[in-house]
């Protein structure tokens, strides 16, 4: 068995002197699709955050995609990909020019931003559009697609539905399927209740910084 | 990839957001003029004193043209920050590890590349309202403190902003910081300006001495920069 | 320079309460000479006693500005990171700040007193208002929250900046003011002659006012270290008042 993408052992985060993680032990196997619901406040973000290693750990062991994070949290930031409540893009720039630019960071060719664009429904007459005139759910596959094109390995989503309607949250499920099956590991905070068995495999409870796993009702 | 092409990449980036959005054209430049009305209104005096070469403007103008690129820099900044900050691109930069030096000189030669612009549109601004002539033999002398004096202000700018983005109460935390900073580039670049235009009757060769600063001031920051950028812009 | 064995009642111990003994003492002795046995200068009589005050400050708000970008460094370039350095560059920059304000006021009422002007653009009094605005701008910085390491590395990346940016400044100044050769003919300091006395009493101000700084940067810096230990001995409590939300919070959304 391979080793987990994502192994965190009593991990404290603090934050401006808060502990928004208190705590928190979790493991996650590479191509799964982990849901972390809980209320607002629990501590959703921060986990995310410090999986991305953006955020330091105080106490406990966490180690995401081999980086041991206490040693180096830098050198796991490039091998992930952080979706939060916004969405990294640069309004003024059209799609194409958005997610060229953040694949350029990663060495990506024009070809294989262009195959993000495709797969993520967005090329054609949407890719020379500025952000700014998109749709909320358009905006949010653009958004995709620049995690498709920097070739993340760990897609780290919070609330990744939020906004958006029907019809684009279940682009987003399927965008978030197809990841995990072409190998990547996804882990997505949501209130999505009625989502939780379609999309993912195993469901986690996030309360008061410490986490409850769950499996998911079939 | 290299760090060169991350620069450029970034750079074109940030000339690309402006050529789309012409915040700078549209806001920044409108702003810088008004200023130096401003000044105008704040400074002469009139009846202009009997006898006198320049009026209290022209031999001012030089350093009034400073002054409001100095203002004009503080927004440019703030702008080249809010880009990032507006839809959390900063954040996701963090996080796809772009090298720091490289985001740092991407985002400095964007903006010395208006500021450059800005600075030139300001001169002709004090050509047409202050008087200002502008002499064949101080051209040389205005293109290098013009060179200088861009690149020192847009490396401590990008610098000082990467500092107060995202941080609490960024918006008067920047000119706290930047404006004493740039000191000696207002003071260099002012009296080179002064030899180059022969105001008050300087020569020219007393203006490269003062270029000398402030090309040490660019070089000291540009390098700075690179280092310290890292550090001031990680979470 | 860490919190040793402070008495758990304040932040004195036995080094700082002799230090504290000798700065009163030199204190003392300053105001005894200052105000009393040197003499009054023959041109400006008793207005250069402001002097044995102004000089001083302004050695010290130096020392501590050197003191701040020593710590900084110290702090970023080793591999430890110990925080008790950045804690030293705080205090320091504080009285820094502190011994600034003494040395622009009394300089600004010397110079009244003696020349008639509260200010003249002089390279030493132009650069100690900058590096006071300096200063107050890394002070800002020091307050912009996070954790303390943060707090650490971002003021002392401007504290190192600073160090660059102020021989920049002074330099410019320098060449600034010395195209206006005519002005110096008011000089603020420098050019008083000062006789064997009154040269005595400003070396007892500079060491009286050594001993005060010393005294004031250790305490400040044990109570900045009290302050961060605060946070995070605060931690456990949070951690567990943190915990018991599970317990109480409603279900899920």
């Amino acid at each position: 068995m391979e080793s987990p993408v994502v192994e965190l052992d009593g991990v404290v985060a603090v934050l401006g002197g808060f502990p928004a993680l208190a705590g928190a032990t979790l493991t996650v196997q590479r191509s799964e699709i982990v849901l972390l619901r809980g209320p607002n406040g629990a501590g959703k973000t921060t986990l995310l955050r410090v999986c991305a290693g953006l955020v330091p750990i105080a106490r406990g062991q966490a180690t995401v995609l081999g980086c041991d994070l206490a040693v180096d949290r830098a050198q796991v930031r490039p091998l992930v990909g952080l979706l939060g409540h916004r969405n990294g893009l640069y309004l003024d720039l059209s799609v194409q020019e958005n997610v060229r630019f953040w694949g350029a960071t990663v060495g990506a060719t024009p070809l294989e931003v262009d195959a993000a664009l495709e797969r993520l429904g967005l090329a054609g007459r949407l890719a020379g559009l500025s952000v700014r005139r998109l749709s909320a759910g358009q905006q949010r596959r653009t958004a995709l697609a620049c995690l498709v094109a920097r070739r993340a390995q760990l897609w780290l989503l919070d609330e990744p539905h939020a906004g958006l309607d029907a019809a684009a949250r279940d682009e987003v499920d399927a965008t978030l399927r197809q990841a995990a099956a072409a190998g990547a590991t996804v882990v997505v905070a949501s209130h999505e209740l009625e989502r939780a068995g379609a999309l993912a495999t195993r469901c986690v409870h996030v309360v008061g910084g410490q986490i409850e796993a769950e499996p998911v009702p079939r | 990839m290299t760090s060169w092409r991350i620069a450029r990449l970034v750079a074109g980036k940030d000339l690309r957001i402006e050529w789309r959005s012409r915040v700078a054209l549209n806001q920044v430049l409108p702003f810088a003029a008004v200023v130096m009305v401003m000044f105008a209104f704040a400074l002469d005096r009139l009846p202009r004193p009997a006898g006198a070469e320049d009026s209290l403007l022209e031999s001012v103008a030089p350093g009034l043209v400073w002054l409001a690129s100095l203002f004009s820099l503080l927004l440019l900044v703030q702008r080249a920050f809010a880009v990032e900050t507006d839809d959390g691109a900063l954040d996701a930069l963090r996080v796809a590890r772009v090298d720091a030096g490289a985001l740092f000189w991407g985002k400095t030669l964007a903006l010395a590349a208006q500021l450059a612009v800005l600075e030139a549109l300001l001169l002709v601004t004090a050509v047409l309202l202050y008087g200002t002539e502008v002499r064949a033999s101080g051209v040389v002398l205005l293109i290098a403190t013009w060179v200088a004096a861009t690149f020192g202000l847009a490396s401590v700018g990008t610098l000082y902003g990467g500092l107060a983005a995202g941080a609490r109460g960024r918006e008067t935390l920047l000119p706290l910081l930047l404006l004493p900073v740039v000191a000696p580039v207002l003071i260099g670049a002012t009296r080179a300006v002064e030899a180059a235009l022969g105001t008050g009757g300087t020569a020219i060769a007393d203006g490269w001495p003062w270029v000398g600063v402030v090309a040490v001031f660019a070089v000291v920051f540009g390098a700075g920069g690179t280092l310290a950028f890292g550090p001031l812009i990680d979470e | 320079m860490a919190a040793t064995d402070a008495s758990p009642g304040g932040t004195a111990t036995r080094g700082t309460r002799l230090i504290g003994a000798a700065a009163f003492v030199g204190v003392a002795w300053l105001v005894a000479f200052g105000l009393g046995f040197s003499p009054a200068d023959r041109d400006q009589r008793e207005s250069v006693r402001i002097l044995y005050v102004h000089v001083p400050s302004a050695w010290l708000a130096y020392l501590a500005f050197v003191v701040t970008a020593v710590a900084s460094g110290l702090y970023l370039f080793r591999r430890r990171h110990s925080l008790a350095w950045d804690r030293l560059a705080g205090a320091s920059a504080e009285v820094g700040v502190l011994f600034m304000g003494i040395t622009l006021v009394s300089g600004m009422l010397w110079g009244r007193l003696t020349w008639g002007v509260f200010w003249e653009w002089d390279a030493r009094l132009t650069t100690t208002a900058f590096l006071f605005v300096t200063y107050i701008g890394y002070l800002a910085v020091r307050r912009l929250g996070g954790s303390h390491e943060q707090r650490a590395r971002r003021s002392a990346v401007v504290a190192l900046l600073a160090v660059l940016e102020i021989p920049l400044v002074h330099w410019s100044v320098v060449l600034w003011r010395s195209l206006h050769q005519e002005a110096s003919v008011i000089r603020p300091d420098g050019d008083v002659k000062m006789d064997g006395l009154m040269l005595f009493t400003l070396f007892v101000g500079i060491v009286a006012f050594t001993l005060l700084y010393v005294w004031l940067v250790i305490h400040r810096q044990r109570t900045l270290t009290a302050e961060d230990a605060l946070d995070d001995a605060g931690l456990d409590a949070a951690i567990a008042a943190r915990r018991a939300e599970a317990v109480t919070a409603p279900e899920a959304v």
